[in-house]
């Protein structure tokens, strides 16, 4: 009983010009992560983004958290962490609010589970076209691919989203799904889609969005939202925007399917009022999004609007095996993506894509490989150099630096034994002082007798020199030798 | 006051310099300077390579050979925040609380020097930008002792780069990982400093500058980057005068 997509109308003109690594279905292989990021590096496009990026980050970021957001910081760590501690009584409170205002809830313990729960919902009601305001986890679990088999057409209506839609990608950002683009990009877009040229100003261009999407607002047979905050005591589903798009979704189509993650629920109305504050500062450096659209339960008798059937999928995903670990606090994460927008190699990289997983960034380096749907996950926590920017920028305080050196330690515990082998001979070849000394001499005189070309070929030696001179390690033990002349002649070094 | 100097295997290897400077300047702030023998290196490559054990093995030396001082001071910033954060996370048995108790009374080069120094006559004319490299700024939290001991020196300019707290793509292994990334990580920094009136891009960690000065080199531009230890000492009373002098 529903229409079909008008926003998506001559989508089949945009042409695809991402790399294949950006697309919106993610290949169940992927090159290795050091050539898919020397790719991505030399692309224009990233130093752009990576422009783009910077000056938001020194613009929100800079300066560290404002004395006003100090507390609500800490508060907001506390909070998370509380609910984690005691997370299937939240869920069991909420499931029972949630179907005491006359909701649906759905547990589903698979991705695969999970969009099997929507794809029944949507068949029930014989949904041609779906519209979703922005939602990471459905891109965890691949629900538009899921939907579109069955022949159905699924409208983001996020801007944001609708623009890295039409060309075929996943969102680089998890709160900026478009940033890396340029107004120009986006203009293209557009023209493709239109089949003319349109104005290119930005407004005229969101404005050329809008009326694409607001027929499909009507139409649509189906709402599919992710969840921001759940709130265990009242079974409110809070979402929150800057362009109003979830009130739409949440109120048009006569059906709603919010999905969430457990770790999303929240004790108490009043931590929306520590939380979105925090998520808002965080990441847009807004004081509060434009739009909280809140959800109790589906239409009541005598309401002229708003789903006559609200579902909540609760989808697991792997989420159960971080509780309970040193890990658990990733699942404190609000989503704010300021950890990306931080992180400098996320920026050099023109944004998440490289990642190639849903989840890119320091919070996606490490949630994606515990979550452990992807073997080639495994090579993320490599992706970092470890300088702490998210850290200092998550709003509900994660670690997130030392969950990277802990998941490096645990994917080498179960590595290959030959690269295990030799940094075990170095450190007893170090634990001793006449190892240190012998090795210090050999470094010296390699330097020293062989030719430069032949030097730049060492395997270690090798990575380095692409792209820097290499150290001089002509100097390896003078340290040592300057020293001890120092201690017997008194000379100064 | 008798202090041992935490050198950092990057001065045994490429960077002896900084380890030298630093024992200059803190015996002209009156320490008596030991510089251990058996010292190699704190671990941090292995730890942070995913190498717990290797890592755990070095950390124990750590305590053994400096768990005797009052004081210990590191020349690498980042080499200090291993063992301020990474030792009491890292190390679990008997053995390891000595490396935990040094812990607590090891410096960064900066941080010693601002605290125990009033009297030190410092000057050298010239203009620099300060590298906040991230362990130091981040894990140790040290922004303002550099600047702060900068500061003292006569007749030096310091000029803030606008990017001082990003990253300059070093990383340790992450450098041979994606060398790429890596290099274009350092040339968003480079790009930065040449901005600035700075001639000398001044840090705390040797590997960085390292990392940076062979990219700059590799890309023939002009950046010449110094440790704070090289800078202080060269201007200890009798030193040379100018900055352009002292690192032509
Ligand atoms: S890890 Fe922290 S900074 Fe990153 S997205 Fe989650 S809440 Fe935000």
């Amino acid at each position: 009983m529903s229409g079909r997509s008008i926003a998506l109308h001559g989508a089949e003109r945009v042409p695809h010009s991402r790399p294949e690594w950006a697309g919106s279905v993610r290949p169940g292989h992927r090159a290795l992560l050091p050539l898919v990021t020397a790719e991505a590096v030399s692309r224009p496009e990233s130093a752009a983004t990576a422009a783009r990026l910077t000056e938001r980050s020194r613009e929100w970021q800079d300066g560290g958290w404002p004395e006003n957001l100090v507390p609500l910081r800490e508060r907001a760590a506390r909070i998370r962490r509380e609910t984690l501690g005691d997370l299937e009584s939240h869920l069991a409170q909420l499931a029972a609010k949630v179907t005491e205002h006359g909701g649906t809830v759905h547990r589903a313990a698979t991705a695969a589970d999970a969009t099997a729960i929507v794809r029944r919902i949507a068949a029930e009601h014989s949904v041609r076209l779906v519209v979703k305001s922005k939602s990471m986890v459905t891109e965890e679990i691949g629900l538009n691919p899921a939907l579109e088999a069955d022949g159905i057409e699924v409208v983001e209506t996020d801007l944001g989203e609708y623009i890295v839609q039409l060309g075929d990608e996943r969102p680089s950002h998890i709160i900026a799904p478009a940033v890396h683009l340029a107004h120009r990009d986006v203009a293209e877009r557009f023209d493709a889609l239109a089949g003319e040229r349109l104005d290119h100003d930005v407004t005229a261009l969101a404005g050329f969005a809008r009326a694409r999407l607001r027929e499909d607002f009507r139409t649509a047979g189906l709402g599919v939202t992710g969840v921001n905050f759940a709130v265990a005591e009242t079974g409110t589903l809070a979402i929150v925007t800057n362009e109003g798009n979830a009130d739409l979704v949440t109120s048009q189509p006569p059906v709603h399917v919010a999905i969430m993650t457990p770790e999303k629920v929240v004790p108490r109305m009043a931590d929306l009022g520590v939380l979105i504050p925090l998520l808002s500062h965080a990441g847009t450096g807004q004081r509060m999004t434009v739009y909280q659209t809140l959800v109790t339960g589906p239409r009541r008798a005598g309401e002229s609007d708003g789903p006559r059937e609200l579902h909540l999928v609760i989808v697991d995903n792997g989420r159960h095996r971080i509780l309970g670990t040193r890990y658990e606090e990733v699942l404190a994460c609000i989503r704010c993506g300021a950890c990306q927008t931080a992180c400098p190699v996320f920026r050099t990289l023109g944004g998440g894509h490289a990642y190639g997983a849903a989840y890119g960034g320091p919070i996606g380096a490490v949630l994606s490989p515990l979550l452990a749907q992807h073997e080639q996950d495994r090579e993320l926590p490599y992706l970092s150099s470890l300088c702490g920017a998210c850290a200092d920028v998550c709003p509900v305080m994660i670690p997130l630096p030392d969950m990277l050196v802990d998941l490096r330690a645990d994917d080498a515990a179960s590595g290959r034994r030959m690269s295990r082998a030799g940094w075990r001979a170095w450190s007893a070849l170090w634990s001793n002082r006449a190892g240190h000394r012998v090795s210090l001499a050999v470094a010296a005189a390699a330097a020293r007798l062989l030719p430069r070309r032949f030097l730049t070929r060492l395997p270690v030696a090798r990575r380095w020199a692409r792209g820097r001179e290499l150290p001089d390690l002509r100097g390896a033990g003078r340290l040592r030798r300057a020293l001890r002349r120092r201690h017997r002649t008194g000379d100064p070094a | 006051m008798r202090v041992a100097l935490f050198t950092s295997c990057a001065a045994d290897l490429a960077a002896p310099r900084p380890a030298l400077a630093a024992v200059r300047v803190l015996e002209a702030m009156g320490m008596t300077v030991d510089v251990p023998g058996a010292q190699t290196c704190c671990g941090q490559v292995a730890l942070n390579s995913g190498h717990r054990e290797p890592a755990s093995e070095l950390m124990r030396r750590w305590g053994r050979t400096f768990g005797e001082y009052d004081a210990v001071v590191g020349v690498s910033g980042s080499c200090t925040a291993t063992v301020h954060h990474q030792f009491p996370r890292v190390l679990e048995d008997r053995a390891a609380r000595l490396a935990v108790d040094a812990a607590r009374r090891t410096w960064e080069f900066t941080r010693f020097v601002a605290h125990h120094d009033a009297a030190l006559d410092l000057a050298l004319s010239g203009d620099v930008t300060w590298h906040d490299s991230c362990h130091m700024l981040r894990s140790l939290g040290e922004k303002a002792a550099p600047r702060d001991v900068l500061g003292r020196v006569r007749g030096l300019r310091v000029h803030e780069a606008p990017g001082s707290e990003v990253c300059c793509g070093f990383g340790g292994t992450f450098a041979l990982k994606y060398p790429e990334l890596s290099c274009a990580m350092a040339d968003r920094k480079i790009t930065d400093v040449t901005r600035t009136d700075a001639t000398h891009l001044v840090s705390s960690d040797s590997t960085c500058l390292l990392h940076l000065s062979g990219r700059a080199a590799r890309r023939r531009v002009p950046l010449r980057a110094l440790h704070v230890a090289e800078l202080l000492a060269a201007a200890l009373p009798g030193g040379p005068g100018t900055l352009e002098e002292a690192f032509a």
